[in-house]
């Protein structure tokens, strides 16, 4: 009787999450796999800052004329702040502006963009750059830079390459020493260029953009150096000399001028996320949605800021990783420790890739074993004990980070992110088990705990699995539907049929 | 494999998903568990109903009690350490003597002489919680040492053989004598590696054994044949445990009696999550068994009439 609530509860589940999903997929339009057209770059500025007690103004220089890329849209969002877009001597720059705000504040700016390799987007001829006024000594230095260079060059781009080759020579003639004895950073280097340009009556200027490449969740912006030989504007790699533009270059502002002024707050803090999303259907999806008027709330999850995609990335294949532990426990009947524990495991392959993660685990756990059985000789009470085998395991995982480091091994590094108490308890619980019932059911234990995180990781990695769940978490109904009907299986599991063998046979 | 599964079915086994999903959910409310989880609890309970147990020799409930260990023990020369609320036999100690030249040194079943300090820091470990199902703090019980009936001494090695007895509704369905081996170190637990002998519920007989899953016909230490074997007070034992059902509450359920020589039947333990492994030692699955009892379950029928009707209904094949 139990079981036709179950069934009738799973299917309902079941025909509404497919439902919905029919819905998001034929009429609004979602893509079913990621697509392989041209990627979307999404870039998202956030800017923390302690406010108030009085009138905050916030200006953020954000991109304006983008070789190589077209805007998508943009957006912002703040909490209460008035917003406005202006032209300044950099390019656009955003302005929020409030008269009152006090406490924490945070702006979020976000732009995406397509890669389009026809977007030439030509800046206006500048006019010569008038001489800067130096003070000495530097102005004699910067004088005999230039004459130097300016020997040993034919035009502007020959100047400019002689010129960062100095400026970058390892051993530096005195001039250039003294020119450079301020520049803290990348940035105050090409400045001290574009100085030296204007002085040679060459319109330089610094840009700063990201070279965009997968999933960033913090991304600074890199300096470079941009020079205009009287026609075009080129592009010179400002640590080489070298005529050239990085790869996929997003030039997020030009000049000098800080990335964010903001009037009337402190403690500012911006930084920057970058992710790839083959969003291009996507997008077009979520406008189609507001043309369609669909009945449903916006539940897509392509609206939220940008880190808490990546985590929720994540977060929507533990549920596949738990249904895969839930077959192979009642279905297929392996043994494990705890409930969630290889689930955990399979989490933290992620961050160590598989053979790594299981050789890592598999290595801690025997060191941590080993160590726990001579820690039994000193007959510790329980939680002593096992808080004297966390400290040993995480003295392990820094031990073999070191050594892989120094070995250039890079996936040891991360296994600083293996739960450690998970694996503190994997070592206890696997000794007990050891003593109690022998190493036979312990080692099974540990092996079909391995293999159930394998199999969770292989199925929670499958980046087609990943992007439908992502894109159509109302996929997970259906989930739930099977995690149901499992949960009301109450036929043999596989490894019973070898287990009750004796029954068959008998008669 | 589907052929495998076709027959199992036929024959009535029981497999871990259907006994979790049909029987111990449905007719073992989970508040009834503290009364089988707990032993001192369960002791209480069963004494209460006129049950008879192994003697309460006292109990260690926390850290610092463990240094009235040999204050409890001082007239005892055997004992049993027991955790509370420990699973699958873990965590017992069994002393059957004292050092000849130290009283402060035991001997264990094994054999081995083992040192009070030795013994105060398994207590240590069972307070602490190591052995208890939740890993929560548990306590310690020290009990009387059970000294068995000589009629299992060629089947047995070391330890003490016990008899399970599974109760449905209040009716015994199935039972099985536990033997102790070498690889289960003295223990009467199944997948520890001790035999599990089925047994003829109308006369009390042996019938043939199971260890790790494979029949056997004889004990794998001592080479004595383990069928044909009568086990004393076997009405006894089967009124016992259905008297286990009133006692608990649970529809189904495991009781585990010992059989002293001079006391009879005694209830050591019972469970309330029985393993299925006894199906293999009776040749027989579980299933058929429990469907005979649904039909002639009456629910005003006394412990004795329960076990009369069991022995009636079950016949060996």
């Amino acid at each position: 009787m139990g079981d036709r609530y179950v069934y009738i509860l799973a299917l309902v589940l079941a025909a509404t999450g497919l439902a919905v999903f029919a819905y998001q997929w034929r009429v609004i339009g979602f893509p079913l796999t990621v697509d392989q057209e041209d990627p979307v770059w999404t870039i998202e500025a956030r800017i923390a800052f302690e406010g108030g007690p009085g009138s905050i103004k916030v200006n953020l220089n954000v991109p304006t004329l983008t070789p190589g890329f077209r805007m998508l849209n943009e957006n912002h969002v703040s909490r209460g702040f008035g917003f406005s877009l202006n032209y300044g001597t950099g390019g656009r720059q955003a302005q929020w502006a409030i008269r009152r705000g006090e406490g924490p504040q945070t702006i979020y700016y976000r732009i995406s963009v397509y890669e389009d390799p026809t977007a030439r987007q030509a800046d206006t001829t500048p006019p010569f750059p008038p001489v800067p006024v130096i003070t000495e000594p530097y102005r004699t230095a910067v004088d005999i830079v230039v004459a130097d260079v300016r020997e040993h060059s034919a035009d502007t781009p020959s100047f400019t390459s002689e010129l960062l080759r100095r400026l970058n020579d390892r051993s530096p003639d005195p001039n250039v020493e003294l020119l450079l004895s301020e520049a803290a950073s990348d940035a105050d280097f090409v400045e001290v260029a574009t100085t030296i340009l204007a002085a040679a009556r060459i319109p330089a200027r610094m840009v700063r953009g990201f070279p965009l490449a997968g999933r960033q969740r913090s991304a600074q912006p890199v300096p470079w150096l941009e020079v205009h030989d009287g026609d075009t504007w080129r592009y010179f790699d400002p640590s080489t000399g070298v005529e050239s533009l990085p790869e996929r270059f997003l030039v997020w502002w030009r000049g000098n001028e800080p990335l964010v002024n903001v009037e009337g707050g402190n403690r500012v803090e911006v930084d920057f996320a970058v992710q790839e999303n083959y969003v291009g259907a996507v997008a077009i999806a979520q406008t189609q949605r507001a043309q369609v008027g669909s009945p449903f709330p916006d539940m897509s999850l392509y609206s939220l800021p940008i880190r808490t995609q990546a985590v929720y990335g994540v977060l929507l294949m533990i549920p596949i990783g738990a249904l895969i532990m839930v077959v192979m426990r009642n279905i297929v009947g392996i043994d494990a420790f705890g409930t969630f524990m290889p689930v955990l495991i399979a989490l933290a392959f992620r961050e160590t890739q598989l053979l790594y993660g299981v050789v890592l685990f598999t290595l801690l756990v025997a060191l941590g074993l080993t160590i726990r059985f001579l820690l039994e000789k000193l007959r510790l009470l329980l939680v002593p004990r096992l808080t004297a085998v966390l400290i040993v395991v995480v003295l392990l995982m820094m031990v073999i980070s070191l050594l892989s480091d120094r070995m250039n091994v890079e996936s040891g590094i991360s296994v600083a992110l293996f739960p450690m108490v998970i694996l503190a308890m994997t070592i206890e619980r696997m000794s007990v088990v050891w003593e109690e019932r022998g190493p036979g059911d312990a080692l099974r234990a540990a092996a079909g705990s391995l293999v159930v995180a394998v199999f969770a990781y292989l199925a929670m990695g499958q980046p087609w699995l990943e992007h439908l769940i992502f894109t159509f978490p109302e996929l997970l109904l259906v989930v739930l539907a099977l995690v149901l009907v499992i949960g009301r299986y109450t036929g043999y599991r596989l490894l019973e049929l070898g287990r009750f063998k004796a029954m068959t046979e008998a008669s | 494999m589907i052929g495998a599964a076709a027959r199992l079915r036929s024959r009535g086994v029981l497999g871990l998903n259907e006994r979790n999903a049909e029987f111990i959910m449905r007719l073992n409310p989970r508040r009834f568990y503290p009364r089988v989880d707990d032993k001192v609890k369960t002791k209480q309970l069963s004494l209460e109903a006129g049950m008879a147990v192994p003697d309460l020799y006292g109990v260690i409930r926390n850290q610092g009690e463990v240094r009235g260990f040999e204050s409890i023990v001082e007239s005892r020369e055997s004992f049993v350490i027991k955790p509370a609320q420990g699973s699958g036999g873990d965590g017992i100690v069994v002393i059957t003597g004292r050092g000849k030249r130290r009283r402060d040194a035991f001997r264990a079943a094994s054999g081995l002489l083992v040192t009070t300090e030795e013994i105060e820091h398994h207590l240590s470990n069972i307070v602490g919680g190591q052995y208890s199902l939740s890993g929560n703090r548990d306590t310690a019980i020290i009990e009387y040492c059970v000294r068995f009936d000589p009629v299992f001494a060629d089947v047995s090695y070391q330890g003490v053989p016990d008899v399970r007895v599974i109760v449905y509704r209040g009716y015994p369905a199935m039972a099985m004598v536990r033997l102790p081996t070498r690889a289960s170190d003295g223990k009467a637990n199944l997948h520890q590696g001790a035999v599990g002998a089925g047994v003829d519920m109308r006369t009390g007989r042996t019938l043939t054994g199971v260890c790790q899953n494979l029949v056997v016909d004889e004990h794998p230490d001592t080479g004595a044949l383990i069928a044909g074997l009568g086990i004393p007070a076997w009405d006894v034992i089967l009124e016992s445990s259905a008297r286990g059902y009133e006692v608990t509450g649970l529809g189904y359920l495991g009781v585990d009696m010992v059989i002293d020589r001079d006391r009879g039947p005694l209830i050591l333990e019972m469970n309330a999550r029985p393993g299925l492994s006894i199906q293999i030692a009776n040749g027989t699955g579980l299933k058929t068994r429990l469907a005979v009892i649904d039909r002639l379950y009456d629910p005003a029928a006394t412990p004795e009439e329960r076990a009369r009707m069991a022995r009636e209904a079950f016949p060996s094949d």
